[in-house]
């Protein structure tokens, strides 16, 4: 019979029954979405893997951290979608690692912001959110319209494909040509203009 | 929620939850009816002599441990949780919020419906009309166009009367559910337009609105305004609707300064306004229309010339808006 004793003085025992114990909830909870097709397949074939452009705008998206003030995440709440348009769903997410989900609105959400603007209105509000929305208080990130740097692009696909995200050889061979000549801005716009147009239409 | 790749998943959920809810009851039960002496403590012993005792849970905690057992097991059947077991209320996230939607449906559906029936000038002129527009217009359109409509370098000023696509209620109605889409070439129709040529041409640009330029530049520029420009803009450089803005009016999209004509010339310009049909649907997009028409800068009725009225000069147009806003007060 497990005592209390015993389980208290078997350090390895103890180890063991309470990692069991707190790795229930994730088992139940967490595991099972690794075997739902709602999560691991694209809800439909508007859902495709990220063009280098908007990989490495994605990746500029991180490294500004906007995630720290927009979410990309659309309840199923009538206020949200009136704003922002159809609720989001799992398949839309199945090529994000990670997902920019984020978890505070400062900002707007922006799962859906793919063409609800001008790719101009994105470039004049990234350097300067004020010259559109005096009311704004995003930063304004200037720094942005300097020339796209991203000599791992090639290896960043290559690692997205190791976990699943179904990039071609030719794709990833012709990687660093795409982003050739591209800005940091014309990438993140290139990514935020793609953001979520996959269910747009249904409402 | 036949959505677990095999069955096993389901057996596995609901396997892994009952026996957590059953053990811990059983644990629990296991504790409580144990023998229990009073003062008896666990038998270890630290720093010589610091004891533990060994004493039965409280009852209050041990009851409020069964009641949370139990409505764990009432959630679980009553709402989705075990496995593919939706529970008996049939709760979904996306049924609540199709619910929520058709209750609004109901309540806001009659009231768009009432304006989305009217003719956009008789919409234009109704208060509630116009509330529910601005709210509208708050939500969807000012980050662009501003909250007072008065636009940004780029984006267009509502409004004054001048109309890159149209003023006319259903033109404006157009341009919200198709969106728009405007592309001046770099250097015009003439691509082997220099450095100093684009200064000419901008001077006379300039001049043509009554700003300061160089008349010498300006003149030479209106012989090139013929040949690089004139098949947009006109050979008055009063546009048209739809095809060129009106470069003879004090109306500048992107700014009226030499260094922004000249670039604008130099790079050409592509805008866009998004089309907003398929997310706001028709009667927000008709509110929406009569909000804007209704700022003041709407045009009239075509009296002869349609394609002639929108390139107003801006003083011209100030007025000319008036009468509708007055309408309304």
């Amino acid at each position: 019979m497990l005592t209390h004793d015993k389980i208290e003085r078997n350090v390895g025992l103890l180890i063991v029954l309470a990692i069991l114990t707190v790795s229930v909830g994730g088992l139940v909870e967490i595991v099972p979405l690794f075997f739902q097709k709602s999560t691991t397949t694209p809800v439909n074939e508007l859902v495709k893997p990220y063009d280098p452009v908007r990989l490495a705008g994605r990746d500029i998206y991180i490294r500004e951290g906007c995630y720290n003030c927009h979410s990309q995440m659309i309840r199923p709440f009538r206020a949200e979608t009136e704003r922002y348009g159809h609720y989001s769903v799992a398949g839309e997410f199945v090529y994000d690692h990670p997902f920019q989900w984020g978890s505070k609105r400062t900002g707007p959400d922006l799962a859906r912001v793919g063409g609800r603007y001008s790719d101009q209105w994105h470039a004049t509000h990234l350097l300067n959110p004020r010259d559109v929305v005096p009311e704004s208080n995003m930063p304004a990130y200037y720094w942005l319209n300097r020339p796209l740097k991203d000599d791992a692009i090639d290896g960043k696909m290559k690692a997205l494909r190791a976990v699943g995200v179904p990039y071609t050889d030719a794709e990833i061979a012709g990687a660093k040509k795409a982003i050739e000549g591209k800005t940091e801005l014309e990438a993140l716009i290139a990514y935020l203009q793609g953001m979520g147009t996959a269910l747009k239409q249904t409402r | 929620m036949s959505d677990f790749v095999s069955g096993f998943w389901n057996i596995y959920v609901v396997g892994l939850v009952l026996i957590s809810i059953i053990g811990c009851a059983v644990f629990l039960w296991s504790q409580s009816s144990a023998k229990h002496v009073a003062g008896q403590t666990t038998g270890h012993v630290w720093d010589e002599d610091l004891q533990e005792y060994s004493n039965p849970l409280p009852s209050w905690w041990r009851w409020m441990f069964y009641i949370t057992i139990f409505f764990a097991l009432f959630y679980l059947a009553m709402y989705p949780g075990l496995g593919t077991y939706e529970g008996q209320y049939k709760w979904s996230s996306v049924g609540q919020y199709k619910g929520e939607m058709q209750k609004a449906e109901e309540q806001y559906a009659p009231i768009f419906k009432k304006f989305q029936s009217q003719d956009i000038r008789a919409v234009a002129a109704n208060s509630e009309a116009k509330e529910m527009g601005q709210r509208l217009f708050l939500t969807y359109c000012a980050q662009c166009h501003g909250s007072d409509a008065k636009g940004a370098k780029g984006f267009p000023n509502l409004t004054d009367s001048d109309w890159l696509f149209g003023g006319q209620p259903e033109q404006i109605k157009e341009s919200i559910l198709k969106g728009r889409d405007a592309m001046m070439p770099a250097k015009g129709v003439k691509p082997d337009l220099n450095g100093d040529q684009i200064k000419d041409l901008a001077n006379y640009v300039r001049s043509m609105s009554g700003l300061a330029s160089d008349s010498i530049r300006a003149q030479r520029g209106k012989e090139l305004f013929g040949a690089a420009c004139a098949a947009c803009h006109g050979p008055e450089g009063k546009g048209m609707v739809g095809v060129a803005p009106n470069l003879s009016d004090k109306v500048w999209l992107y700014g009226s300064s030499e260094e922004v004509i000249i670039e604008t010339i130099t790079k050409g310009r592509t805008n866009r306004m998004p089309a907003f049909g398929e997310f706001l649907g028709d009667a927000k997009a008709h509110l929406l229309a009569a909000y804007v028409y209704g700022l003041g800068g709407g045009e009239k009725a075509p009296v002869a010339a349609p394609a002639a009225a929108p390139a107003e000069a801006a003083p011209a147009a100030a007025t000319a808006g008036e009468p509708a806003a007055a309408e309304k007060k």
